[in-house]
C-alpha cells in the first residue's frame, strides 16, 4: 500500500465493462466481487492502481477491475510488478497468479519478490489445477489426484505456498478462500501492510477440481475445522471449544481442549503476528488432524525493496551533476592539435 | 604493414606504417593490464590503433596450461587503423604455454620475446613441449630474443621487499618498460598512472615503476642481440579534438545513458550476469546520477519483465545479455511486441550454439534476432560495427525504441564488447533529440482507445498513474484502437498486418544506406555487418590499390534494411558477404532482395583477417 490520500469510490467504479469470462460458478467471481468491494472501502485510486498477472484463469482478474492492468506472461507477473515499482513507487501494485502461475512456472520470481519486499499485493488464487489448460494437475495438488496428466493418481507431492513464501523471507503472509465472508478483511490487511503481503486464496475450480476445499471451507461444521486467526486472541475454534495450544516438549503445535470456556487454564496460544517462530508452524499445521489456518498468519513489516533502491540511488547521485558531456570525457583522455596529441 | 621489425642485419631505420604486438601470457600475469596500457601510450604517441583482447572462459584457468592463456593484441601505426591486425610482428611470451598457443600466427621474420626463467621443465610438460622450443631449432623462422625477465624482474624489485610471488608479479610492468622502450615511448603517463593504481601501497607502487624502468633500461642498455631496434611510428593525421579510448561495452553504456536523456526520460536497466555482456550492467550501476535505475533480476527472464514494466510504467526499460540469456528472453520479447511497448535489448554476441564459446567473438545470433520469435513478432534491429559505433547505435535503438513503442535489438559481440580504440569525444550540443509525449487525456473525444495509432502506426504510451486513463494492455490479440481482448480472425489479420506495417516503415526514418569504400556499382560489393568492418575494409582497401573494381557496403540497420539497400546491390554483377557464421546475413539479403550473395564463412571464435577476405575478393574477381 502507499500513503495516499484516500478516494471515494463504489464497487461499480471498480468494474469494467468487459465481459467476464470464467466458467459460471467459479470462485473467480466471488474473489473478483470482494476484491472490488474492498478497494472503495481502503479510499484507493483506480487511476494510482496497477493490477498485474501471469497466465492462467485467475491471470484474467486485470481484464475486469477498472484501474490499470497488465496481464503479462506465465509466471513473472512478479518481475514486471517490480519494474513497475521500481519506475514508479507510487503506485499501488496487485498482483494476482496462480497455483500453476506462482508456484510452478513462476515459483522462482515469487521466491525473489518475497525475498526483496517488494511493496505490492500477492494475491496466489490456489484451485489445486491447471484450469485454463484443461485440468491437468498442479503443484499444488493432492497427492492421488486423477487428472489428464495423472490418469492413475499423482504420485508428487503438493507444495505449501504459504510454507514456500515464508521460507523464501515473506514478512506478510494470510489465508482465506473464495466465498469466505472474512476474505474482504484479509486483503484490507495485506493492503495496509507495507511490503510483499502474501495472500493464498483457496478458490474452487468448479470444472476441473470441484469443492475439492470443502473438507474445511463447506458452511456445515466450518467452525470445526477453520481456525480464524486474530492478533492479540487466543487461537479458538469449534465455539471455543478448542484451541491450539504449543507442545513444549516437541516444539510443535497441538489441539487442546477448552473446558468451560476457560482457554488460559488450556495453554492455548494468543496470537501474535509477528512470531515468525509460530508463523513457521502455522504455515506447516496439517489440516486434518488440525483446523485450517486462515487470516493474517503473520505480518511483521520490514523496509521494502523499492525505497531500499531509491535511497541507494539518491546517495550515490548525490552532489554529482548529471553533465552528459563531461561523462562523455571521462577517463584518460588527450587532445590532437595542429602539432599533435598531448595529454 | 609487413615490414621487417626484427631484422637480423638490424640496420634500417625507416619505420613501418603500423605494428601488430601480442602480449601472451597465463591468465594470472596480467597481459590484458599489459596491454591496456600499452594502448593508452599508443594513443598518447598519436598513432591510430585497434585492440583485441582474447581470454580464457575460465576465470583462474590451471598455471601454465594451454588453456589458460589470455593474449592481448595490439595493432598501432601512423595510419589509419581498421582491425586488431591478422598476424602479430612481435610476440611477447610469457611462458611455454603462451608460445605454443600464440607462435602459430606470427608472421614470419616476426620477432618473439620470451622468459626463459618460465621455461621450465614442469611449464614445458604443460604446455606438452617435449623439448624446450628455445633450443630445438624449431622456431627458426623468427628472430627469437629470450632472456629471463623473471629472474630480471626479481632483481630490479628486489630493494622493496616483496614476496616472491608479488615480486614476480612485477613482470608484466617488466615486459611493457621493454615494450616502451621499442617503441619510443614515454614513460611519464604510466608511471603516474602506476602511481595513482597503487595509490594505497606506496611499495607496490614503486616496485612496479622499478620494473617499468628497468625493462626500459634493459632495451636501452642490454646486448639484444642486434635484432631489436627502436622505432618511431609517427602520429595519425587525426581531426583536432579531444580523444578517449573506448570499449564497445562502454560504448554502449553512454550511448543509452545518451539515449535516454534524448528521450527525456529516465533508463531502467534489468540484467543478469553473463559473458560478455555483463560489463554493460558495470558500467551503468555507477551512472545512477544520470537516472539510471539499476536491477540484477534473478534470471534473464525476469531482467527483460522488470525492464518491460518500467517501459509500462514510463521509463525506458533497457536489457542486455549474450545469445542464451537472449534465447531466455524471447517470449517477453514477443509480450513487447503485442504490448507496443519500447524496450532496448542488446546483445553482445558470442559463440554459440548453447554454451558456446562465452568469452570469443561470432556473429551467429542474426537469425534469433530478425526471426527468432514465436508468432509474426518483428522487432528492428540495429548493428554496431566497432566500439565508437556502439555508442551512435546505441542512441539510435533508444530513438527507434521510443518513436515506434517498439521492442529494438542492438547487437554488438564479444570483439567489440572488448576491444578498445580511440574515440573523439562527440558534444552531447550536436545531438538530436526526439523527446517523449505521454498520452494526458483520452484521445477520441471522451473515449480512450489505447491502440490507436497516429500516421507512423505507433499506439499512445500511457504511463499508470495517469487520472482518467485506465485501460488494460496485454499478450492476447489486441482490438483495433480499443485494446480489447479480440480474437477475431478479421482482428488479428489487421494488427498482424499493423505491427508489421510499423516496424517496415521505420525504414523511412533510417538514411539511405551509403558506399562506405568505392563505388554505387560495379562487378563485386562486399557487405558486412557489425565487427567484420574493419577487416573488409582493409582488404576493400587493398583490393583497390591493386585496381579491382570492388566497394564495400556496411550495413548497420538489419532490420528493416535502408530502403535503397535493394537497389544498390542490384548494381553489382556480385555480392559476397563475409561474417562470423554460416550465412545467417547473406539469408536474409537473398530472403529480401533476391540477390545472389555468396557467403564467405568463418567460425573460429576469431575475427576475419584482411588477408582472408583478400584472397575471397581476389576469387571472386577471378
Ligand atoms: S476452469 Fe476452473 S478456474 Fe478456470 S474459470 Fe473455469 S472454473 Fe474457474
Amino acid at each position: 500500500m502507499n500513503a495516499i490520500t484516500p478516494i471515494t469510490t463504489t464497487l461499480k467504479d471498480w468494474e469494467t465493462d468487459q465481459e467476464v469470462r470464467w466458467c459460471p460458478g467459479c470462485g473467480d467471481y466471488a474473489i473478483l466481487k470482494a476484491v472490488q468491494r474492498t478497494l472503495p472501502e481502503l479510499g484507493a485510486d483506480p487511476a494510482n492502481t496497477v493490477f498485474v498477472s501471469g497466465i492462467g484463469c485467475s491471470s484474467r482478474f486485470p481484464y475486469y477491475v477498472e484501474s490499470y492492468g497488465f496481464h503479462t506472461i506465465h509466471g513473472r507477473a512478479p518481475a514486471f510488478a517490480t519494474g513497475i515499482k521500481l519506475a514508479n513507487p507510487q503506485l499501488d501494485v496487485w498482483l494476482v497468479t496462480g497455483d500453476g502461475d506462482g508456484m510452478s512456472i513462476g515459483g522462482n520470481h515469487t521466491m525473489h519478490v518475497l525475498r526483496r519486499n517488494l511493496d505490492c499485493q500477492i494475491l496466489l488464487f490456489n484451485n489445486e489445477i491447471y484450469g485454463l489448460t484443461k485440468g491437468q494437475y498442479s503443484p499444488t495438488s493432492r497427492q492421488g489426484t486423477t487428472s489428464p496428466t495423472t490418469p492413475l493418481g499423482s504420485v508428487d507431492r503438493p507444495a505449501s505456498p504459504c510454507a514456500f513464501a515464508l521460507g523464501a523471507g515473506a514478512r506478510f503472509i494470510a489465508r482465506g478462500f473464495d466465498v469466505s465472508k472474512e476474505l474482504p478483511n484479509v486483503l484490507k490487511a495485506a493492503y495496509h501492510h507495507k511490503g510483499a503481503a502474501f495472500v493464498e486464496i483457496f478458490q474452487n475450480c468448479i470444472v476441473y477440481n470441484k469443492d475439492v476445499f470443502n473438507d474445511f471451507a463447506a458452511p456445515k461444521g466450518a467452525e470445526d475445522r477453520q481456525l480464524w486467526l486474530a492478533n492479540g486472541e487466543p487461537m479458538l475454534f469449534a465455539k471455543g471449544t478448542q484451541g491450539i495450544a504449543l507442545d513444549t516438549e516437541k516444539l510443535t503445535l497441538k489441539v487442546v481442549d477448552v473446558i468451560d470456556g476457560d482457554w488460559q487454564a488450556a495453554g492455548v496460544i494468543v496470537h501474535d503476528v509477528t512470531n515468525r517462530s509460530i508463523a513457521h508452524m502455522l504455515v506447516e499445521m496439517p489440516f486434518g488432524p488440525f483446523p485450517m489456518a486462515l487470516g493474517v498468519l503473520y505480518d511483521d513489516p520490514r523496509p521494502t525493496f523499492e525505497a531500499a533502491v531509491m535511497a541507494e540511488r539518491e546517495k550515490a547521485a548525490a552532489g554529482k551533476e548529471p553533465n552528459l558531456a563531461k561523462l562523455l570525457a571521462k577517463g584518460q583522455t588527450w587532445t590532437v592539435t595542429e602539432g599533435g596529441p598531448e595529454l | 604493414m609487413a615490414t621487417q621489425l626484427a631484422d637480423p642485419e638490424a640496420k634500417s631505420t625507416v619505420a613501418p606504417e603500423a605494428v601488430v604486438v601480442r602480449f601472451a601470457g597465463d591468465s594470472g600475469d596480467g597481459m590484458q593490464l599489459t596491454g591496456g596500457q600499452f594502448t593508452l601510450s599508443s594513443a598518447l604517441a598519436g598513432n591510430d590503433f585497434a585492440t583485441f583482447p582474447d581470454f580464457p572462459a575460465e576465470i583462474r584457468a590451471p598455471q601454465g596450461t594451454l588453456f589458460g592463456v589470455s593474449a592481448f593484441q595490439i595493432n598501432f601505426g601512423s595510419t589509419s587503423i581498421d582491425t586488431a591486425g591478422d598476424a602479430p610482428d612481435v610476440l611477447v611470451a610469457m611462458n611455454p604455454a603462451a608460445l605454443k598457443t600464440n607462435v602459430g600466427a606470427l608472421k614470419p621474420g616476426g620477432l618473439i620475446i620470451a622468459d626463459t626463467g618460465e621455461f621450465t621443465k614442469r611449464n614445458l610438460e604443460k604446455a606438452k613441449y617435449d623439448v624446450s622450443p628455445l633450443e630445438d631449432g624449431s622456431l627458426a623462422k623468427w628472430q627469437v630474443l629470450a632472456f629471463d625477465i623473471s629472474a630480471l624482474t626479481l632483481e630490479s624489485v628486489k630493494p622493496f621487499g616483496l614476496g616472491n610471488k608479488e615480486a614476480l608479479r612485477c613482470k608484466n610492468m617488466w615486459t611493457l618498460g621493454l615494450a616502451l622502450w621499442m617503441f619510443d615511448r614515454d614513460r611519464a603517463p604510466l608511471i603516474d598512472w602506476l602511481n595513482a593504481k597503487f595509490a594505497k601501497n606506496k611499495v607496490l607502487a614503486d616496485a612496479n615503476v622499478a620494473a617499468l624502468n628497468a625493462g626500459h633500461a634493459y632495451g636501452e642498455t642490454a646486448e639484444l642481440g642486434g635484432h631489436v631496434k627502436k622505432l618511431h611510428l609517427g602520429p595519425v593525421p587525426t581531426p583536432a579534438g579531444l580523444y578517449r579510448t573506448i570499449t564497445g561495452a562502454d560504448a554502449v553504456a553512454l550511448g543509452l545513458v545518451a539515449g535516454a536523456q534524448l528521450a527525456h526520460l529516465p533508463m531502467f536497466f534489468g540484467g543478469y550476469p553473463i559473458t560478455p555482456a555483463s560489463s554493460i550492467l558495470h558500467a551503468l550501476v555507477r551512472l545512477k546520477e544520470f537516472g539510471v535505475t539499476t536491477f540484477q533480476a534473478e534470471d534473464e527472464i525476469a531482467a527483460i519483465c522488470a525492464a518491460i514494466g518500467a517501459s509500462y510504467a514510463g521509463q525506458l526499460g533497457v536489457t542486455s545479455s549474450s545469445g542464451p540469456g537472449i534465447a531466455l528472453k524471447g517470449e517477453a520479447m514477443g509480450l513487447a511486441v503485442m504490448t507496443e511497448l519500447p524496450l532496448v535489448i542488446v546483445n553482445s554476441q558470442r559463440g554459440g550454439p548453447s554454451t558456446g564459446l562465452p568469452t570469443k567473438t561470432e556473429q551467429s545470433d542474426l537469425y534469433q534476432a530478425v526471426y527468432g520469435r514465436n508468432g509474426d513478432a518483428p522487432i528492428p534491429v540495429v548493428s554496431a560495427r566497432s566500439p565508437s559505433d556502439a555508442f551512435e547505435c546505441a542512441i539510435e535503438a533508444c530513438r527507434i525504441a521510443v518513436q515506434y513503442m517498439t521492442p529494438v535489438i542492438l547487437l554488438t559481440d564479444g570483439y567489440i564488447a572488448n576491444a578498445a580504440e580511440p574515440w573523439q569525444v562527440p558534444d552531447p550540443a550536436t545531438f538530436k533529440e526526439f523527446p517523449v509525449t505521454f498520452l494526458a487525456e483520452k484521445n477520441a473525444g471522451d473515449t480512450l482507445l489505447p491502440y490507436k495509432r497516429d500516421g507512423k502506426g505507433t499506439r499512445p504510451w500511457i504511463k499508470p498513474g495517469t487520472p482518467g486513463l485506465m485501460h488494460r494492455i496485454g499478450g492476447i490479440e489486441k482490438a483495433v484502437d480499443t485494446g480489447h481482448l479480440d480474437y477475431s480472425p478479421a482482428n488479428h489479420q489487421a494488427q498482424t498486418d499493423a505491427r508489421k506495417a510499423k516496424v517496415d516503415g521505420i525504414a523511412q526514418s533510417i538514411p539511405d544506406q551509403d558506399v562506405c569504400l568505392g563505388a554505387p556499382g560495379g562487378k563485386l560489393a562486399v557487405v558486412g555487418w557489425g565487427s567484420t568492418y574493419g577487416p573488409i575494409h582493409q582488404a576493400v582497401g587493398r583490393a583497390r590499390a591493386k585496381g579491382m573494381d570492388v566497394s564495400h557496403i556496411h550495413v548497420r540497420h538489419i532490420w528493416p534494411m535502408p530502403q535503397n539497400l535493394g537497389e544498390l546491390l542490384k548494381g553489382y554483377d556480385k555480392v559476397l558477404v563475409p561474417e562470423m557464421n554460416t550465412g545467417q546475413f547473406k539469408t536474409v539479403l537473398r530472403d529480401q532482395f533476391l540477390v545472389d550473395a555468396r557467403p564467405l564463412t568463418k567460425t573460429s571464435g576469431q575475427p576475419f583477417t584482411i588477408a582472408e577476405i583478400e584472397a575471397a575478393i581476389e576469387g571472386a574477381l577471378a
